[in-house]
């Protein structure tokens, strides 16, 4: 595939200058890491020259883990404490798993999320994907030559906020600085769109191991407007070899298995998948543990018939997207093509009937994502080139909402709406003497709280005792632009304010978070404190830097006294930035943040102006 | 009035737009890629914790206007608190015998088409609701922009509110019928 120029080569920043940043495409059955490199997104490769590392993780009783290559060796050998697409996992309690009981794992009950109980200990899916972040960052660092200030992580753009909060957790967990979570289909029209200077309407079509993400974009001047995207994060290649083992296991007419035997028929199950891309039938056969034999044939005809409903389902959603953007098939001017699973010739024929023209494929499915992903995180790490001038603008896919009377799910923020956003609603009590209100919230399509995903409950306390309906309570939801949502709840009628912030509950606390990375870094020799008083180093550099430049082009805004609070400010965060206190460095950036509040709020105003300034009323009123 | 311009400035003003119900959609588009270069966070990356949030408000506030201003019955009702006037959406359920007994009509073949999952009768329908959702938008162009017929107009949007219901229940039956 060609490469994605996107500066020329003299336009690059000064090589002190550029901070080191990566995305990496966290997968269900692969992994890999891209950079920026000279203004061209590369794919970094390990030592033996792959770029892919098997998202699989095998936990040793010594206390060792195996990773990538090495695990997936054991995959059927050690089914138990190797644990393969525990993308799938993420965010998810233990009903929630398809197929759950044909994995070979013990499964944990834990808080908000299931857990694996192995060989060294139970582990959460954030842990485990949480070591598979690590060698993709000491990859990174080790090609890079020297830290990461930060990585924009991939999730399917029809991740939930439990499965993307998990995600973000394992990043923290891997030390990593999550500078974005990035939708996967968008980051592959970053590296479409940038790559082939495309502009139009294009759908992007994602099925991977385990996720099918559809997202409906526009590609206009630079700017990548997500118009709708659905899919569903529980659909994807494993899927398909789950049709085929159960295939496998009725043909034969097998006994309950051994979970040796299990990941074995996987192993074989997705191989014939995979064999039947590029041929006509797959002959499939397996020596079980028992000795005995399997001996079948899978042809074209019987796999495109027990794999028709899944074909079904991503047409399905695809279709929803199209409605949601208010768009038809006509519309579209090109489909592209990510995800392994893509290769399926049936995939791409019923794409190329859906939409009337054939799917483009001049992309590598299995690159895309991160290289796109590398993109934005070279952006956000500052190290935007001249005439790097694009910017994304993604939705969040599912509707956010609370409880109301009876079980009801009162939407607050519609899917499809365009990140950030912040919606508030007004509640009141419904009993004389009211002082508390319990918020429970809630993600999902449904009417009904119980056929939604709960994100997290809080109660808001301290409301004055009123007749039922005069308390004025505000509910609002902020949506940031990776897609994680908090709620603020506030009693407005007496003036009397009661405050409160959520995140939900899934995913692990700060505390346990910080504990882990602790534990993380000590063992492997690295030092936290260090690194983290680095962070902050590198963090009150930035803000110096942009504090000084605005100041230089907009100075005027300000009067003497103003400036000479912000002085003040800056000259107190230069006298500590270099000693070792990250305390101080934090309230310093704190305080010189505060001092120039009002500043940046002028300065925001005054670019709203001028974006609009470019054209007069007149031109283009109708 | 351009130097007036703030967080505070009203929706229309916001993108430059004149105050009504006839919006050019591209000036909206156009202008709307130019606000969110300028105030969204991935543009102000370096800014520290405090210009993060602020971008963070200022790009909420660009996109709930957007979406206002895109839609014709959210720009209608809009407009209408604007300008002063309460289009009763919640306390007033009149509407012409006519609209109704279209509307019922319309929506026991949704429910038929539905149980027999016949997805063809339901895109059938969405389409021809989408048409019907388009002419009352015109009118209501007619109403509030030409005539000022506010009370008129108020009718209109809670016409509107019910055909838009509809057409989620077509999108919902097309979801079940196609899986
Ligand atoms: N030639 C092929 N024919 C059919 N399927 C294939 C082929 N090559 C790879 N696949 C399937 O593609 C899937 C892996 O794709 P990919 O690496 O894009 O997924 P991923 O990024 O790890 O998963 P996800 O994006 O869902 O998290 C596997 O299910 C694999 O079997
Ligand atoms: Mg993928």
């Amino acid at each position: 595939m060609a490469l994605l120029q996107i500066v020329e080569p003299g336009e690059t920043t000064a090589p002190h200058q550029h901070r080191l940043a990566v995305g990496i495409d966290l997968g269900t059955t692969n992994s890999l890491v891209a950079t920026v490199r000279s203004g061209m997104s590369v794919v970094l490769n390990d030592v033996q020259g792959h770029s892919l590392l098997p998202s699989v993780v095998r936990y040793l009783a010594d206390g060792r883990v195996e990773i990538g290559r090495t695990a997936e060796k054991h995959r059927s050998l050690d089914p138990k404490n190797t644990i393969v697409s525990v993308k799938r996992l993420m965010g998810r309690g233990r009903g929630d798993i398809a197929h759950g009981e044909t994995l070979p794992h013990d499964f944990v009950d834990g808080e908000g999320m299931v857990r694996i109980r192995t060989i060294a200990g139970i582990k959460s899916p954030v842990e485990v994907s949480a070591e598979i972040l690590k060698v993709l960052r000491q990859r990174a660092e080790a090609a890079l030559g020297g830290e990461l200030i930060g990585a924009v992580i991939t999730v399917p753009a029809y991740f939930d906020d439990a499965q993307r909060q998990a995600t973000k957790d394992a990043a923290r967990l891997a030390g990593l600085n999550v500078l974005r979570l990035l939708n996967e289909p968008t980051a592959a029209a970053i590296a479409y769109g940038l790559d082939n200077a495309s502009e139009g309407v294009f759908a992007v079509f994602d099925l991977g191991g385990g996720t099918f993400d559809i997202s409906i974009l526009r590609l206009s001047k630079g700017i990548f407007e997500v118009l709708a995207t659905g899919g569903d994060s529980a659909l994807g290649g494993d899927d398909f070899d789950h049709r085929v083992f159960c295939w496998i296991i009725e043909q034969a007419g097998l006994r309950p298995l051994s979970p040796h035997d299990a990941r074995l028929l996987q192993a074989h199950a997705r191989e014939a998948k995979e064999y039947l891309s590029s041929h006509g039938e797959a002959p499939i056969t397996i020596k079980l543990g028992s000795g005995e034999y399997v001996d079948l044939l899978l042809t074209t005809d019987s796999f495109t018939e027990i794999t028709r409903t899944l074909v079904q389902k991503t047409l399905t959603a695809t279709k929803k997207a199209l409605r949601d953007a208010g768009l038809t098939v006509g519309d579209i001017r090109g489909v592209v093509m990510v995800g392994g699973s893509t290769r399926m010739p049936q995939i791409q024929q019923a794409v190329a009937e859906l939409f009337g023209q054939e799917p483009l494929n001049n992309l590598d499915p299995d690159k895309v994502v991160a290289l796109g992903a590398a993109m934005q995180a070279n952006l956000l790490a500052g190290n935007r080139a001249a005439g790097d001038d694009w910017l994304l603008l993604d939705v969040i896919p599912l509707s956010l909402g609370l409880e109301t009377m009876g079980g009801l799910v009162e939407k607050v923020i519609p899917r499809n709406s365009t990140l950030p956003i912040a919606r508030a609603q007004e509640f009141t009590t419904f009993k004389d003497g009211q002082t508390a209100l319990a918020i429970h919230i809630v993600q999902g399509e449904r009417e009904l709280v119980a056929d939604c995903r709960s994100l997290g409950r809080f109660e808001l306390r301290g409301i004055p005792p009123l007749v039922a309906g005069a308390a004025r309570i505000r509910v609002t939801f902020q949506v940031d632009a990776d897609g994680l949502l908090s709620v603020t709840a506030r009693e407005q009628s007496t003036g009397c304010e009661a405050h409160i912030e959520v995140k939900p509950s899934y995913g692990l606390s700060d505390d346990e978070i910080a504990v882990m990375l602790k534990e993380s870094f000590t063992h492997a020799g690295d030092d936290a404190f260090r690194r983290a008083l680095r962070e902050a180093q590198v963090e009150a550099q930035r803000l110096l830097e942009a504090t000084r430049s605005a100041l230089e082009d907009s100075s005027t805004l300000l009067s003497p006294a103003e400036r000479e609070t912000i002085d003040r400010a800056i000259v107190k965060l230069e006298a500590v930035m270099l000693g070792d206190d990250r305390r101080a460095i934090d309230a310093a950036m704190q305080a010189l943040g505060a001092a120039t509040e009002d500043f940046a709020a002028r300065r925001m105003n005054q670019s709203v102006q001028r974006a609009l300034a470019g054209k007069t009323i007149d031109q283009i009123s109708p | 009035m351009m130097s007036d311009l703030d967080f505070a400035a009203d929706h229309f003003a916001l993108f430059g737009l004149p105050r009504s119900q006839q919006l050019d959609s591209a000036a909206l588009d156009l202008r709307f890629r130019q606000l969110q270069t300028e105030v969204h966070p991935d543009r102000h990356v370096q800014a520290g914790d405090a210009g993060q949030r602020l971008s963070m408000q200022w790009a909420s506030r660009v996109n709930e206007a957007y979406q206002t201003l895109k839609n014709p019955l959210r720009r209608a009702l809009y407009l209408l608190q604007l300008t002063g006037h309460d289009p009763q959406v919640e306390n007033n359920t009149a509407m012409p015998a006519d609209f109704l007994f279209r509307q019922m009509e319309l929506r026991e073949s949704v429910a038929e088409a539905r149980r027999d999952g016949d997805e063809g009768v339901l895109e059938a329908a969405r389409l021809q609701l989408v048409q019907e959702i388009a002419a009352v938008h015109r009118r209501l162009i007619e109403l509030m922009d030409g005539e000022h017929e506010y009370v008129a107009a108020s009718g209109l949007v809670r016409q509107l509110m019910f055909q838009e219901k509809l057409l989620g229940e077509i999108d919902d039956a097309l979801e079940v019928v196609a899986s």
